[in-house]
């Protein structure tokens, strides 16, 4: 993969996936650098009216205490993807390790494996997460496992049937017949093939983060103050609703435009591999 | 139906029903074991929970005594399961009241939400799902490809928001919250629900519509339809004659996943509109750490996924014909 051939297939992906890969590679870009560009620290009283519309000099208006939504929004951006995206980290390596010994390993293993992650996946991910979230309560690591964990068994399900469609493989069995150990086979033969296939489902994965963790922080259930991601600022200020007051809406909308971007560049970038 | 004898052309789909059945049935009771455990690792229990921060370690040791907590987890376990099993889960530790009683006033404002819903969702997911199926490739199917792929990916709250702000707040058609008053006459009825309805469509029109679609096209690279086409069949009745009759399994298996979709968009719905339903009930047994009110919403709803799986894959069974030979 070097700079060209990834440019070929940038040029490649249809309109949508264009626009999906640039919603991204903003959100990315603004959780980087959002709080050093916001105008006013996240916590300053900068405007003396609430819910003010927008302005030359609040480009988003005001929230429910006269703060400035940009630069709430700035810094609340850095919270939800850079959250979302330890959490899918930690969800796709322990689901896909899971998997990988699964498929490599002793049959007794996969059979355990297969019916605990079976178990968890018939409980609702909203209601699972809220049952973690009442146990353990809601500081920041917490928060960020408990998302991670429920999308483990998701996970888990995808990248089993991938690694134990590749195990049954003749590479594999010649693998095996040279002497390899398990380690080698998960990692060396299995895991480097399914990497790609893997994208689709870590891509579709953040989204489910993304939308669960806003839809914690919404219920004031996610990060606790004075923390605050993109869902606790819809909560916020949800007394500004009747007034369709912005303070409310862009949130919501910076949100879906990084959950529809995602969505977008992966449909774009599997539908290019099938054709 | 005479099942029973075993010369029936049933006994085959039957065994496999019944298999499906107690699976389910196994996997409830495990499932009813993780909520168990999760929600009693609490750091401090139930009873340093209801005495608050000042009760002294005697007192706290007391409650424990008095609440059973001292007793070992899985006597408890069991004790707790028996309840829930028999319709009492206990007392809720913050409203002082039963359990059932909370929830059976609850459960019919969720149950009418969802069903409203499904009434509302199913018959356009089904033409989304056709519609883009059959002009696949086309600039129709890649317009619905689009706009169902933004909708699965917009959360609740924006599409709530949004709903609020042009029937609420600019045409003043609809409440921004949903109260049923007592008998209500059709249009109040339909006044109050318009908008919780239509939010929680969208997401579930979504993701039907798309599965709908992928199972149909699945069915449209077959043999058979070739055959059909060939003979002359008109694409109205390929698809409904033809098709459609062959997707049920994967329809119905779509049509369970979208509904249970369904209870976790209804946690913010409920919310937005304040709502009186289970899903609401459940955030603030969350907040108040109300365990075991908090259990028994977690079960019911896990009970109503695990029987909507199970009521697709007897469908799915019974509509397979090849399974029917006996």
């Amino acid at each position: 993969m070097n700079v060209t051939s990834i440019l070929r297939a940038v040029r490649r992906l249809p309109i949508s996936g264009k626009v999906g890969l640039v919603l991204v590679l903003f959100w990315i870009a603004i959780a980087a650098i959002g709080p050093f560009i916001a105008p006013y620290p996240p916590g300053s009283f900068a405007n003396e009216e609430v819910f003010a519309g927008s302005s030359g000099q609040f480009w988003l208006g005001s929230d429910f205490l006269g703060r400035d939504v940009l630069s709430r929004l700035l810094s609340g951006a850095r919270f939800t993807v850079g959250l979302s995206a330890v959490a899918v980290t930690i969800a796709v390596c322990i689901g896909t390790g899971f998997a990988l010994m699964a498929a490599v390993g002793p049959r007794w293993v996969d059979e355990l494996l297969s019916r605990a992650m079976d178990t968890l996946i018939s409980i609702p991910s909203k209601i699972f997460a809220l049952v973690l979230v009442a146990a353990f309560g809601s500081s920041l690591v917490l928060l960020t496992l408990i998302i991670a964990i429920t999308y483990v068994p998701g996970n888990f399900r995808i990248a089993r049937s991938l690694a134990v469609g590749l195990v049954r493989l003749d590479y594999v069995e010649v693998a095996r017949a040279r002497g390899e150990g398990r380690l080698h086979l998960a990692l060396v033969e299995v895991l480097p093939n399914m990497i790609k296939p893997l994208f689709a489902d870590i891509g579709l994965r953040f989204v489910f983060i993304v939308l669960l963790l806003s839809g914690l922080s919404f219920l004031g259930l996610g990060l606790q103050p004075p923390d605050a991601d993109l869902g606790s600022l819809v909560r916020e200020n949800t007394s500004g609703l009747a007034e369709g007051a912005l303070a409310i809406i862009a949130p919501a909308v910076a949100i879906a435009s990084l959950t529809v971007g995602v969505n977008l560049l992966i449909d774009a970038a599997t539908q290019g591999k099938a054709r | 139906m005479s099942a029973a004898s075993p010369a029936s052309p049933w006994r085959g789909p039957l065994t496999l029903i019944a298999k499906r059945v107690g699976m389910a049935f196994v996997t409830l009771v495990l499932v009813s074991a993780v909520i168990f455990t999760i929600s009693g690792l609490l750091p401090g229990d139930a009873a340093q929970e209801v005495l608050g921060q000042g009760a002294t370690p005697e007192q706290i040791a007391a409650l424990r005594h008095e609440m059973g907590l001292d007793r070992p987890a899985l006597l408890r376990y069991l004790e707790w399961l028996k309840g829930i099993a028999s319709g009492d889960p206990g007392d809720s530790l913050v409203a002082n009241m039963p359990v059932a009683d909370i929830i059976s006033e609850r459960l019919p404002n969720t149950l009418v939400l969802a069903g409203l819903t499904t009434l509302f969702a199913v018959p356009i997911a089904f033409l989304i799902g056709i519609w883009s199926a059959v002009t696949r490739g086309r600039s129709a199917d890649r317009a619905l490809n689009l706009m169902t792929l933004a909708m699965v990916a917009l959360p609740e709250f924006l599409v709530a928001t949004i709903a609020v702000l042009v029937f609420s707040v600019k045409l003043l058609w609809l409440p921004s919250i949903t109260i049923v008053p007592q008998d209500p006459t059709l249009g109040e009825f339909l006044r109050a629900y318009a908008m919780p309805v239509l939010v929680l469509g969208v997401g579930v029109i979504a993701q039907l519509g798309r599965m709908i679609r992928a199972a149909i096209i699945a069915e449209l690279d077959r043999p058979y339809v070739e055959m059909a086409r060939l003979k002359g069949v008109s694409p109205r009745r390929l698809i409904f004659r033809h098709v459609l009759p062959n997707a049920v399994g994967p329809i119905v298996n779509a049509m369970a996943l979208s509904l249970s979709y369904l209870f976790g968009g209804a946690i913010i719905v409920e919310t937005i509109f304040s709502y009186p339903g289970l899903a609401s009930l459940m955030v603030n047994a969350v907040t108040s750490r109300d365990m075991p009110l908090l259990q028994a919403c977690a079960m019911l709803f896990c009970a109503t996924y695990l029987l909507l799986v199970l009521i697709a894959d007897t469908v799915a069974i019974l509509a397979n014909p090849r399974l029917r030979q006996g």
